[in-house]
């Protein structure tokens, strides 16, 4: 055990860790949830498993909006006699001692009387007495034990969705008709002749009729719905043969018992509809916690603090604020709407808006936009616009964001099922003009058998259950698509545009090259002690490179918003922030951000903070660029184009200084001849996600933000890209080669259907078995793909 | 004879009782997360530990048997 890791959260400790109770702390948040947990009795959460927690982050003033009583009305969803119930989203759940420590919340407040944790949604519903306690207590309780709950405006008014469970019923009503028609139907598979069966034939046909009824008017409702849909817009979709064959089913069976002709096919009939929900079921999963759709809304802070005329502060919903209010901006909030700046130093880091990852320095009388965040103190600002007319939200009203991609794409299942339906509907004519010929008494029988045996059923599961599996395999190598139809879009991308910033290079791990004269080991010691002292990121990250274990106690620290700290110790002093604020003139020609240092008054260099590639770009665009164009799209200037043409293949095509509207033309006017797949990660990107083809964001941290797109990979897996392109590819194969392989079964149905001799027993035998040699042979065949996922990661 | 009438009647009660029951269960959210439950049903006992501190520092924790 040469480095020692928290005892808490598991990071490590570095050369700055706390020492408490003989554990190992990274932080003095780490030890704070340590001491809160094992004096309340909660110790056992480090037993279920260990490491487990997250560091909390500082919340100060942030949660002051809960004071306002109409905000929490929005918020809970139960609110009487002293009792209130809330749903809070809480992004850092991820283990079994998440669950039990929350669940546990009524030991560190007695307040609380029930909690439950919704491992998959990670969410928690939370029961608690007003008596003396509240909403905004609740919230700062849960946020100084590492599970600061995520409110946004998107909670706002989202009160009472209800949960579509309907798939499910269905479901369950097909299966349930369905098993017990296959025991009132096994009497006449044997055909038994026997005075007692005959008897009550009539009986269990009827019993089987009565079953089938909420099969056909309920569970297969959608199939009707779907194909009327398709028609009404001239669109032959697989659901048309489906339906055809549902109705054929049900009324050749129909009046099958009514005249007493057979059985009828009451077993097929529940079956197929029974399996062709199961593939829907099968499809349907998607990743509950994270959200595809979200826009500036899942971003925006609910509330803000108002000044009101005599100066006093309030909290206001946001879209209460008025154009003239002014408002306060506090550090690390989000600027929610355009205004003017009026007090304070504003330090705005835009990169969510711009891709721009350097602050932009901001004074009194200038326009600040939404969707800035502050780095600095406090500041107020004079409204300008309202939330909904600012200039990010207003990239929202652009039409491609209300465009539904999925309907506009039409799928492989809908292009086979096209031709299928004209093959099926022109061999059932054939067939009853033939028979009406030669034995018109046949003719009806006849192509009513057609119909049934051709029902899709096999075909209309393909997809289903290949894409599903696929979409699992990706979601276990952490690439979580949006829905099935994504691979499929997937599979047909010809050219791969790249946004620069937070997508090909990294947030995290900057890389920090010092230039000019060399540190003394005193000097470095006490840059790094000063350094200590500041919150400001560049801080941060300056603090972890530098190699020092002195720490020495200040004398004196002074921090300077928006310029540089400083700090002393007897008769040194040290200064570290802006080329101005060390005495130094910044050099013009300067493309990255520079932090420039100077011992006693005497500016020795700058530290200067360089984007870093993610591991393996070269290798992901050189195997990509075989098979499509590429380019780089980014909002920053052109100064890392020489880094970036040395990595990169030649033929990528590159432009900078993109605005997000910038992006979203340049993408839409390559779609006029290519399918086209953008990779991004910020707000800034958005439109160009929403536009193209297979718009999928990039993410270090999947549960925190991500803007709408078909998919979010997690940032460490970009390097198998090519891969997954490859196996949705692929996938697209494994369809097609069902596709054949239930054709087969087709064919052999239809020699029985066509000449007149198909059985209820032959097509109970053959649906189910189509059915399920296609699911298993999906199954098998994307798993197989899969494996080979899997040997890259290793 | 007529006993035919009997036993189908009974079977699809029974099946179309526990087809109700079904739904209820789903209505009731309980198909809603089927993950958390899992875990949930193995903590019941862990609260009657805390009191009792000295049982806290076993295996993972015992560098640290001098606690407190």
């Amino acid at each position: 055990m040469a480095d020692s890791t928290c005892y808490h959260c598991g990071d490590d400790c570095g050369n700055h860790g706390v020492r408490f109770d003989d554990k190992d702390f990274c932080c003095n948040g780490c030890k704070t949830v340590y001491e809160i947990f094992t004096s309340n009795g909660l110790a056992t959460y480090y037993e279920i498993e260990a490491k487990a927690g997250t560091t909390p982050n500082e919340i100060r003033k942030k949660y002051d909006f809960l004071d306002n009583q109409e905000i929490v009305e929005k918020l809970v969803e139960f609110n009487e006699e002293g009792v209130q119930v809330v749903s809070l989203s809480i992004p850092t759940i991820h283990c079994s001692s998440c669950i039990w420590v929350l669940e546990n919340l009524n030991r560190l407040h007695s307040a609380i009387t029930v909690s439950q944790v919704d491992f998959p949604q990670k969410t928690i519903r939370v029961t608690y007495k007003t008596e003396d306690f509240s909403l905004k207590a609740l919230v700062l309780l849960l946020g100084s034990i590492g599970y600061e709950p995520y409110i946004s405006l998107e909670e706002y008014n989202k009160k009472g969705k209800k949960v579509d469970r309907s798939l499910i019923y269905k479901l369950g009503v097909a299966g349930f008709a369905f098993g017990n028609v296959m025991l009132f139907s096994f009497p006449e598979y044997f055909e038994v002749q026997e005075f007692w069966l005959d008897q009550y034939k009539v009986v269990f046909r009827w019993l089987m009729f009565a079953f089938s009824l909420p099969v056909v008017f309920y569970a297969g409702q959608d199939y009707f719905i779907s194909a009327y849909k398709g028609l009404r817009s001239k669109m032959l979709n697989i659901d048309v043969p489906i339906a055809l064959g549902i109705l054929a089913l049900f009324l050749r069976s129909t009046v099958d018992i009514v005249f007493d002709l057979g059985s009828g096919f009451f077993d097929s009939l529940t079956g197929l509809v029974f399996f062709l929900l199961l593939g829907k079921f099968f499809q349907q999963r998607t990743y509950a916690y994270l959200s595809f759709e979200r826009d500036y809304k899942s971003y925006f802070p609910i509330a803000v603090t108002r000044l009101n005329t005599s100066g006093v502060e309030e909290n206001v919903q946001i879209y209460n604020v008025e154009v003239g209010d002014r408002i306060l901006i506090r550090s690390h909030e989000i600027i929610p709407v355009d205004g003017i700046l009026i007090k304070g130093n504003a330090e705005i880091d835009y990169s969510f808006v711009t891709g721009e990852s350097e602050a932009v320095f901001r004074e009194s009388g200038e326009k600040l936009f939404a969707g800035g965040k502050q780095l600095g103190d406090v500041l107020e600002v004079e409204v300008l616009k309202t939330v909904s007319q600012s200039y990010l939200t207003q990239l929202w009203g652009n039409s491609v964001f209300s465009k539904d991609k999925v309907s506009h794409f039409q799928s492989l299942t809908d292009s086979i099922g096209k031709r299928f339906t004209i093959a099926v509907l022109s061999i059932a004519t054939l067939a009853t003009v033939f028979w009406m010929i030669y034995l018109p008494s046949m003719a009806m029988n006849v192509f009513t058998s057609v119909l049934i045996i051709a029902c899709p059923c096999a075909i209309a599961l393909a997809a289903p259950f290949t894409l599903g599996n696929i979409l699992r395999i990706f979601g276990k190598h952490k690439f979580y698509l949006k829905n099935a139809n994504v691979i499929e879009r997937l599979a047909k991308i010809d050219t791969a545009i790249f946004d620069k910033t937070g997508t090909l290079t990294t947030n995290q791990k900057e890389a920090i090259v010092y230039e000019g004269m060399a540190l003394t080991d005193e000097e470095t010691a006490l840059l790094k002690t000063t350094l200590r002292a500041s919150n400001h990121p560049l801080s941060r990250s300056l603090y972890d490179i530098l190699k020092s274990n002195a720490i020495m106690t200040l004398d004196e620290f002074q921090e300077h918003t928006g310029k540089g700290i400083e700090g002393r110790v007897k008769e040194h002093s040290i200064k570290v922030g802006s080329a101005s604020y060390v005495g130094k003139e910044a050099s013009p020609s300067m493309t990255s951000t520079a932090v420039y240092v100077s011992a006693d008054e005497d500016v020795k260099g700058r530290f200067v903070f360089k984007n870093t590639y993610r591991k393996g770009l070269g290798e992901i665009f050189e195997t990509l660029s075989t098979e499509m164009d590429l380019g780089v799209l980014s909002g920053d200037n052109d100064g890392e184009r020489p880094i970036l043409e040395n990595i990169l293949p030649k033929k990528t095509k590159m432009a900078f200084n993109q605005k997000p509207e910038d992006k979203l033309e340049y993408i839409k006017e390559l779609q006029k001849k290519h399918s086209v797949l953008m990779v991004g990660d910020g707000l800034n990107d958005a439109g160009a996600l929403a536009q193209s083809d297979v718009g999928i964001a990039v993410s270090e941290n999947i549960n925190v933000f991500s803007p709408a797109c078909d998919g979010i990979l997690d940032a460490s897996k970009i390097k198998l890209l090519p891969r997954f392109i490859k196996l949705s590819k692929g996938a697209v194969k494994i369809i097609k080669m069902s596709f054949l392989l239930s054709l087969c079964y087709n064919v052999v149905g239809l020699y029985f259907a066509v000449t007149g001799q198909l059985q209820p027993v032959i097509a109970a035998i053959l649906m189910p078995l189509s059915s399920i040699s296609i699911v298993v042979f999906t199954t098998v065949a994307t798993n197989y793909l899969g494996k080979g996922l899997k040997n890259i990661e290793i | 004879m007529s006993v035919i009438y009997v036993l189908l009647a009974i079977s699809v009660t029974v099946a179309v009782a526990f087809f109700a029951a079904f739904v209820l269960s789903v209505k009731s959210g309980q198909y809603d997360d089927t993950y958390t439950p899992s875990v949930r049903m193995l903590f019941e006992d862990e609260i009657v530990k805390d009191k009792d501190n000295s049982n806290l520092n076993n295996q993972k924790s015992n560098k640290n048997s001098t606690n407190q």
